[in-house]
């Protein structure tokens, strides 16, 4: 009897949290003392053993921090943050010598098996019989980020021989000291706002991406980013940058243990995309988003942003936020060469006591540059969520696109949905187009759904699956898959 | 919001002018304010896009008793002449900001008094309130008693500053609509010389009463407007309101409307036509605080030489407030490669039950529609000429008051044709 197995898995499921990825790894840590101080700094840097620039480097943002307060226009709220009370180094204890998959902790690899992360480079072969249920996946390179460090990058000679660099930043720092140096900080700069100049002090890791000029990127890379120490913030910084004709697609994805106290993630991505390159970032965002009543859960504030330095370059964000008990993100695009081109397309999940305040800036400063913004909110439970996004047409942006639309599904009435778009044109002959609406979801779709025998969960998934399609089908396929799993089950609980 | 608002510019100048701030609680409330938060400069949300730091500079000075009675006329005589006001349209007349019974001609159905600080002075939270409430001295309030169609009238407006002195004045009004009531104004403010003109008006409409509020601003080139209207709206009533600007260097327009009752229906369009360096602003918050009611806006920005729109619009939906249906548009033509526009359309919304959208375009005009135009044997300024009324038409047409649109419609073609002489 299927409907009684349902029901009984439904009760089942209800009994239980549904945040999958809520596990802790026992694993032995090296840990700086609490507190953020000048030495705290000194000691992340000589640990991962820096160049005295980045140290100076480091040091400056840290006290052009100081003098910052943080930002309050974000329609988010939370207690002060108080941020002497954390670690802000944390890695797993390791010996030295050169990584290899053999060497890393196998509790690291039981943890990434779990969370269901391929970091053994299996080869693809042809008529290889693949188990029942399984489907055949094209490899993709992985750099996984515990804590502060990398533990492991994979797939890098394959990458190697076609001259792309994917390595760690740390590892690039020591590696390729030039290209880290000439653009680090150069798309956000390091006293760029609160939190973006927080991070520069203490960055831990993240990835580096370098694809040469005429290189298309073999496969898919991706970074996979894991808090799992206590009272620790991550930290992280990724830097790609993609010369002359060359392209990338990237993927980012994360998640947490479930702890009652909130963590913070202040990471910051910058992207530089030279003439007629591409890039695409892909992020499935899964942090811990805090239990039903607003306890603990991952504050997540991010600085990303990527500048179409040369002509015709392309950079591309698509995002599904369905994590973080608060999330304040704008992925943003600096369209600097003639005829370049942005693109934003987002899916914002919120429930039980989330707050998401996320959208994108595009500014325009080249001839014929065009932009797209396509920003899906969805609140349910007791949640808040709002975009916020910039439009600017800069004087010099002669013939300048946009395109923005903006939509937002309500699902009961103890939420909130808001739209918070600026339009600013300098241009005549820019043209900018927005339109935003906000709904809830028709009586009359539920209706049709429900006589067709799906159950009101399923109904709602299948119409919120609907309206995020747009955003959905930007994704590379196997993290379309994923998405959709997410929003579903984010939504759990929330109807009925 | 975490942070405390960044603080603005020092409205010190201002504060030493109000002589009996102790004795009456909202100007209190507003000193405070004024202290706390000064003028308003870019770092504030609310005034992202129009900074009020240049006021704390002029030495702004209280109106004289009697201006300048010959300037007073000729200025009366243009409207008549420039707008084509009926002879015999009932109108409130204010001169330097004070009530000038003289020139004026109260209609039938229309009670009105005078402002006295102690009774008519309601509390409000925003900068351009508080200093209207610190320095008012008169006002109107009208008030149109139950079931009674007052008709049409004007409240007209005019400021006349002496040669080399910079005046402000801050009058005060009320309409107040009884069940039933109706009455259509026309609220126009012209004037001559250099001041800043900060009018605040209340309106509270009753249940099944219609106002509607047809406001003209030709204020002189280099004066400042900062007008805040207050609207309460009850049920199945509703304000119908469109605010055109043409003058000024400085102007904002801002207006707060609550819909307070089932069935409440409001609208807040408007047009701006800027030249020159002028600044406009046209911000709105209208909060739909019952269940059922009803928001209209769509404002218009046609902006040439180096002027700059601004449009903030926000529709904020309460919990309550289910079944509510809003619809927010936003349009700006850009005329010259150096004007600019900024916009920044809201929605905040804590129902689920509502059909909310909003919609906002930029751009100059369509090079397309102009060739049609030529290719049909229409002169290149006369082409533009049409494309550019035919932008406005789409919002001035929702004025609901035939003849207080045509006074709307006649002076979109008269700045168009001294813009284009």
């Amino acid at each position: 009897m299927p409907a009684i197995a349902e029901t009984r898995d439904t009760v089942e499921s209800l009994g239980q949290s549904t945040y999958k990825w809520g596990f802790e790894t026992e694993i032995e840590m090296d840990m700086a003392p609490k507190g953020l101080t000048e030495e705290t700094i000194r000691l992340i840097s000589h640990r991962k053993q820096e160049p005295e620039w980045l140290l100076e480097w480091r040091l400056k943002a840290f006290q052009a921090w100081q003098g910052m307060t943080e930002p309050g226009w974000a329609k988010v709220s939370h207690p002060p943050i108080d941020f002497q009370d954390a670690h802000y180094y944390a890695a797993p204890k390791k010996k030295a010598g050169p990584k290899s998959l053999e060497e890393v902790d196998p509790e690291l690899l039981r943890t990434y098996e779990k969370l269901g992360i391929p970091l053994h480079e299996q080869a693809l072969l042809a008529g290889v019989e693949l188990p029942e249920g399984e489907v055949a996946r094209p490899p993709v390179a992985v750099d996984a980020v515990f804590d502060s460090v990398s533990v492991v990058t994979t797939f890098r000679e394959t990458l190697a021989k076609a001259g792309v660099i994917f390595c760690p930043i740390s590892e690039a720092v020591r590696e390729h000291p030039d290209l880290v140096r000439r653009y680090l900080g150069s798309v956000v700069p390091a006293a760029d706002n609160f939190y973006a100049a927080l991070n520069s002090a203490v960055f831990t890791d993240g990835s580096f991406v370098y694809v040469p000029e005429g290189v298309r990127c073999p496969m898919e890379l991706s970074t996979y980013f894991r808090i799992n120490a206590r009272n620790t913030g991550q930290f992280e910084r990724t830097l790609i940058v993609v010369e002359d004709g060359a392209s990338v697609s990237y993927l980012e994805g994360c998640t947490a243990p479930m702890r009652d106290e909130n963590q913070l993630h202040a990471a910051v991505v910058e992207l530089v995309a030279m003439t007629d390159s591409s890039i695409k970032y892909s992020t499935v965002q899964n942090w811990y988003p805090g239990d039903e009543q607003g306890r603990g859960g991952i504050y997540n504030f991010v600085t990303k942003r990527g500048v179409c330095r040369g002509d015709r370059s392309k950079i591309s964000w698509t995002q599904v936020e369905t994590g973080s008990a608060i999330t304040w993100k704008y992925p943003s695009c600096i369209l600097q060469g003639d005829g370049a081109v942005g693109e934003f397309y987002s899916v914002a999940v919120t429930n039980n006591h989330q707050q998401a305040d996320t959208g994108t800036k595009m500014i325009h400063l080249g001839r014929n540059t065009r932009s797209t913004i396509i920003a899906k909110t969805i609140s349910a439970g007791q949640s808040d969520s709002t975009y916020r996004g910039l439009v600017r047409m800069m004087p010099k942006a002669a013939g300048a696109r946009n395109f923005t639309q903006c939509d937002s599904l309500l699902i009961g009435d103890r939420c909130g949905a808001h739209t918070v778009p600026y339009i600013e044109s300098r241009n005549l002959s820019a043209k900018i187009e927005h339109e935003a609406t906000t709904s809830k979801i028709s009586e009359d779709q539920l209706f049709y759904c429900r006589q067709r025998g799906l159950s009101e969960e399923d109904a709602v998934g299948l119409i919120v699956n609907g309206f995020c399609k747009d955003v959905l089908k930007e994704l590379p396929m196997e993290f379309a898959v994923e998405a959709q799993k997410l929003l579903q089950i984010s939504l759990e609980g929330s109807v009925g | 919001m975490n942070a405390i608002a960044p603080v603005g510019v020092s409205a010190a100048a201002f504060l030493s002018r109000c002589a009996d701030v102790d004795g009456n609680a909202v100007r209190l409330a507003a000193a405070d304010l004024l202290r706390r938060v000064g003028l308003p400069r870019a770092g504030v949300e609310a005034w992202k896009y129009t900074s009020l730091r240049t006021l704390a500079d002029i030495p702004f000075a209280g109106a004289p008793a009697r201006p300048d009675g010959a300037a007073v006329d000729r200025l009366l005589a243009d409207l008549a002449r420039v707008h084509a006001l009926e002879a015999d349209l009932p109108r409130a007349v204010m001169v330097n900001g004070r009530f000038a019974p003289e020139l004026s001609r109260l209609p039938d159905g229309v009670s009105v008094a005078r402002f006295s600080a102690a009774g008519d002075l309601a509390p409000h939270g925003d900068v351009a309130s508080a200093l209207n409430a610190l320095l008012a001295e008169d006002g109107l309030t009208l008030t149109v008693a139950a079931g009674v169609d007052a008709g049409r009238m004007a409240l007209l407006s005019v400021v006349v500053a002496p040669d080399g002195a910079v005046l402000s004045v801050h009058p005060r009004h009320r309409i107040v609509l009884e069940g039933g009531a109706r009455l259509s104004v026309l609220d126009l403010s012209v004037g001559r010389g250099d001041y800043l003109n900060n009018p605040v008006l209340d309106i509270a409409v009753a249940e099944g009463a219609h106002l509607v509020h047809a406001k003209l601003q030709a204020e002189d080139a280099a004066a400042r407007h900062l007008a805040v209207v207050h609207a309460e709206i009850g049920a199945d009533a509703s304000y119908d309101s469109f605010t055109l600007t043409l003058g000024g260097a400085l102007a904002r327009h801002e207006v707060h409307a609550r819909l307070n009752e089932e069935g409440g229906i409001v609208h807040v369009n408007g047009a701006q036509l800027l030249d020159g360096r002028q600044l406009a602003d046209l911000t709105s918050v209208i909060t739909h605080a019952a269940p059922a009611c009803n928001s209209r806006q769509t404002v218009k920005n046609v902006l040439a030489g180096h002027a700059r729109g601004v449009f903030q619009g926000k529709i904020l939906v309460e919990r309550v407030a289910q079944k509510t249906d809003g619809y927010q548009m936003n349009q700006a033509l850009l005329l010259s490669g150096t004007a600019e526009i900024d916009a920044k359309p809201e929605l905040e919304i804590y129902a689920d039950d509502v059909r909310c959208s909003h919609g906002a375009t930029v751009g100059a005009l369509d090079a397309e529609q102009l060739f049609y135009l030529r290719s049909r044997g229409v002169a290149g300024g006369e082409a533009r000429a049409i494309l550019v009324k035919a932008f406005l038409h789409d919002a001035v047409e929702l004025m609901g008051d035939e003849a207080l649109r045509a006074v709307l419609n006649r002076a979109v073609e008269t700045w168009w044709n001294r813009k284009d002489a």
